[in-house]
């Protein structure tokens, strides 16, 4: 398990790693933006895309303003459903939850289908040290599990192996025959191997993807249909979800469903859209209702509506430096954009590299299905950790000196001068390897003068001068 | 109408061949033109660093520069998008918030304000437009590909009025070039590949120049493009509409 203080390589250090195979890159790249276009085609098809964004950003809006109201109503009717409701405080909570539950049905082997809220948790590694077997059920997470990696995107949590690397993991791990990479084959291979462990579990973890307060059941989207058969097979169900899953009625899914596909991969809807409402006769189902700081989130204006996020990645795929940096890059549960306004909440100091990992093209705000304003939050959250003393030295010693410049125009007049006749006369002193600029990039040509010294020579009549 | 011309640092320094077809472009339209000598810089190279409270000093530089005038131009869409975001000076907030409003980049005065209907400009190539994110994305030059909604180009409507332009058609019309203020330093490995990347795109269709309405994407493709040696280059697209 990683512990939250554990010092890590920052964001560049490990984009810089990740860009040393460049036509891995390249691929990396085609691959997820393959996946944007996939959505832009599919929302070019509703003529109304844009109001159903603000629509969905209008309920969770109402959700967030109104949501110790909305979850009290959810848990009276999950409860009259015949479900266990759990409210945990922090992931640790949680995770001694679920393992109480598993504890009880006395089992040591479980499934699990895609919940990034586990993954935020870190619930696998926390069974995993009680004894217990989770075997991810979703075939992207099951890659990366046996790979011993966290997901790297989380629609796509293997976005980042190519078929043949897959074909040589299971090779390794499912005994398929070496060198055989046909997705076909190697998908039935994984079939085979997760359906014994299907038949077997006895308890099943679900993610959820909307909480309804209405009717108190829970929405799970698969592709894979691999929730409803880990739920249909075992006798108790464990479905964990952050509190702010909630949507007010079931008739809003309308909007979200539509939405969430179509930003996610492009389809028009998820291929299973199940909803989970009573336990079956002789089944047990419980939920797992996690804040993990998500309350004290709600209280923060310029970072509240992060909660909004429906898990669709869809700012993933869009973003520029995600695709040209990977899921890994990000060292926590969620990478990319939302991952870099989300995570530093959680710790600042471990995450305060993440929101400078942006060039702030706002990309990702224009595809959020919720109009959470991204790439504002990255800038807010920038001005934050400088304050609070999370960016480095060098960087503000840096800007300090450059602000004093800036805020004297004599001085800044005197230092433009006086650089230029450094660069022009002794170039070496910045086209060297200490320059970072200059790693793969030629500096600017240093021009005879400065606009401002034109200006003077040329157009500035007597009088003006000052 | 009396128009104040705001040169970023930058350009003032590395390309005043950028901030004089600014000037003179404008001109060329009737409009008179005052360039306030005590200006620096709009405050955004320590405010998207995260170090916004250390720009009051720059901030307070600016309205004391622009306060006085009808419209403030700029041949540069991010730094005029910072004016108009997070401009603001706590003993003259009213000045600030006035300036906010009257700010505008070159492309948009030129369209929404003088609105332009033909230009005397030449410029016989074929040009790749890379649309600075800051200028679409944020003061909303054109739109954006991520939206459903009805196309247009402000600056593209500008080139189409330039004699003997041809405006290629790139594979990805609004990807970010990667430069982002320190982020070009700072997350060099990935700033440099999504540079190399937009290069790529304006090769491919044949492009012999790379156009834009920020000076700074294009001295980072620039950075590029001499690095390997390659025969385009780029040109701001103030320099276009004021080229014969």
């Amino acid at each position: 398990m990683v512990s939250p203080s554990q010092p890590h390589p920052d964001h560049a250090t490990l984009a810089e790693k990740f860009n040393r195979d460049e036509a891995r890159v390249d691929w990396h790249d085609k691959t997820l933006w393959f996946i944007r276009e996939k959505r832009d085609r599919a929302a070019h098809t509703l003529p109304e895309w844009e109001d159903l964004r603000e629509t969905a950003s209008q309920i969770k809006h109402r959700v967030l303003d109104n949501l110790h109201d909305y979850l009290l109503q959810f848990e009276a009717q999950a409860q009259r459903n015949g479900v266990t409701v759990h409210w945990a405080a922090t992931a640790e909570e949680h995770n001694q939850i679920v393992h109480r539950i598993i504890q009880q049905a006395g089992v040591t082997n479980i499934v699990k289908s895609k919940s990034m809220l586990t993954e935020e948790c870190h619930l696998n590694d926390y069974l995993q040290e009680k004894g217990i077997t989770v075997v991810d059920t979703d075939l992207g997470e099951r890659i990366v599990q046996l790979a011993g990696e966290p997901p790297s995107h989380i629609v796509l949590p293997c976005i980042h192996w190519k078929k043949e690397e897959i074909g040589e993991l299971f090779h390794r791990h499912l005994g398929t025959p070496a060198g055989n990479a046909d997705p076909q084959f190697l998908t039935g291979a994984a079939r085979a191997h997760l359906r014994e462990r299907f038949m077997t579990s006895r308890v099943a973890i679900t993610g959820v993807n909307f909480a309804v307060a209405e009717t108190g059941e829970v929405v799970v989207c698969t592709n894979e249909g691999n929730a409803d058969l880990g739920v249909q097979l075992a006798d108790v169900h464990i479905a964990c979800m952050g509190i702010e899953k909630i949507i007010p009625e079931r008739k809003d899914l309308g909007i979200f469903l539509r939405l969430l596909a179509r930003s996610a991969t492009g389809q028009p809807v998820t291929t299973y859209s199940s909803h989970f409402r009573t336990p079956r006769a002789g089944q047990t189902m419980h939920i797992v209702l996690v804040d993990n700081g998500r309350s004290a989130r709600l209280q923060e204006e310029s970072f509240r509506h992060a909660l909004k996020c429906i898990r669709c990645g869809a700012c993933m795929n869009t973003c520029p430096v995600y695709r040209r940096s990977g899921g890994h890059s990000y060292h926590y549960a969620i990478a990319g954009p939302i991952g870099a306004i989300l995570a530093p909440a959680l710790d600042m100091k471990r995450h305060a590299d993440l929101p400078f990992a942006s060039t702030l093209c706002g990309s990702c705000t224009n595809v959020c299905p919720v109009k959470i304003n991204i790439h504002e939050q990255l800038y807010d959250w920038r001005q934050v950790l400088a304050r609070q003393g999370y960016v480095g030295g060098v960087k503000k010693i840096g800007l300090t000196g450059m602000a004093a410049v800036l805020a004297r125009p004599r001085l800044y007049r005197w230092s433009g001068t006086v650089g230029r006749w450094f660069m022009k006369s002794l170039p070496a002193l910045l086209n060297n390897k200490l320059n970072p600029w200059y790693k793969q990039r030629e500096m600017p040509a240093v021009p005879k003068q400065s606009f401002q010294e034109w200006y003077r020579q040329n157009r500035q009549q007597h009088g003006q001068q000052r | 109408m009396k128009v104040a011309l705001f040169v970023p640092c930058y350009v003032d320094q590395f390309y005043p061949q950028v901030a004089i077809a600014t000037l003179e472009v404008l001109e060329k339209q009737g409009v008179t033109v005052v360039y306030p000598a005590r200006q620096t810089c709009c405050g955004q190279p320590m405010a998207n660093s995260g170090f916004e409270h250390l720009a009051t000093g720059c901030n307070e530089n600016f309205v004391e520069n622009f306060a006085d005038c009808d419209y403030i131009v700029s041949p540069s869409g991010s730094c005029v998008l910072h004016i108009k975001d997070h401009l603001h000076v706590e003993s003259a907030e009213e000045k600030a918030a006035s300036i906010r409003r009257r700010t505008y980049e070159l492309v948009e005065f030129l369209t929404d304000i003088v609105q332009v209907k033909t230009l005397t400009s030449r410029f016989p190539h074929r040009v790749g437009l890379h649309q600075s994110c800051h200028g679409q994305r944020g003061l909303k030059l054109s739109q954006m590909s991520e939206l459903v909604a009805p196309p247009f180009s402000k600056t593209g409507q500008l080139l189409g009025l330039v004699e003997g332009l041809e405006l290629v058609q790139l594979n990805r019309a609004d990807e970010c070039c990667g430069f982002g203020g320190t982020f070009c330093v700072a997350e060099e490995a990935v700033s440099v590949k999504m540079g190399k990347d937009r290069v790529a795109d304006h090769e491919a269709q044949g492009a012999a120049f790379i156009t834009g309405n920020d000076m700074s994407c294009l001295m980072h493709l620039e950075g590029i493009l001499r690095r390997q040696n390659s025969p385009m280059k780029v040109v701001h697209v103030a320099e276009i509409l004021n080229a014969w």
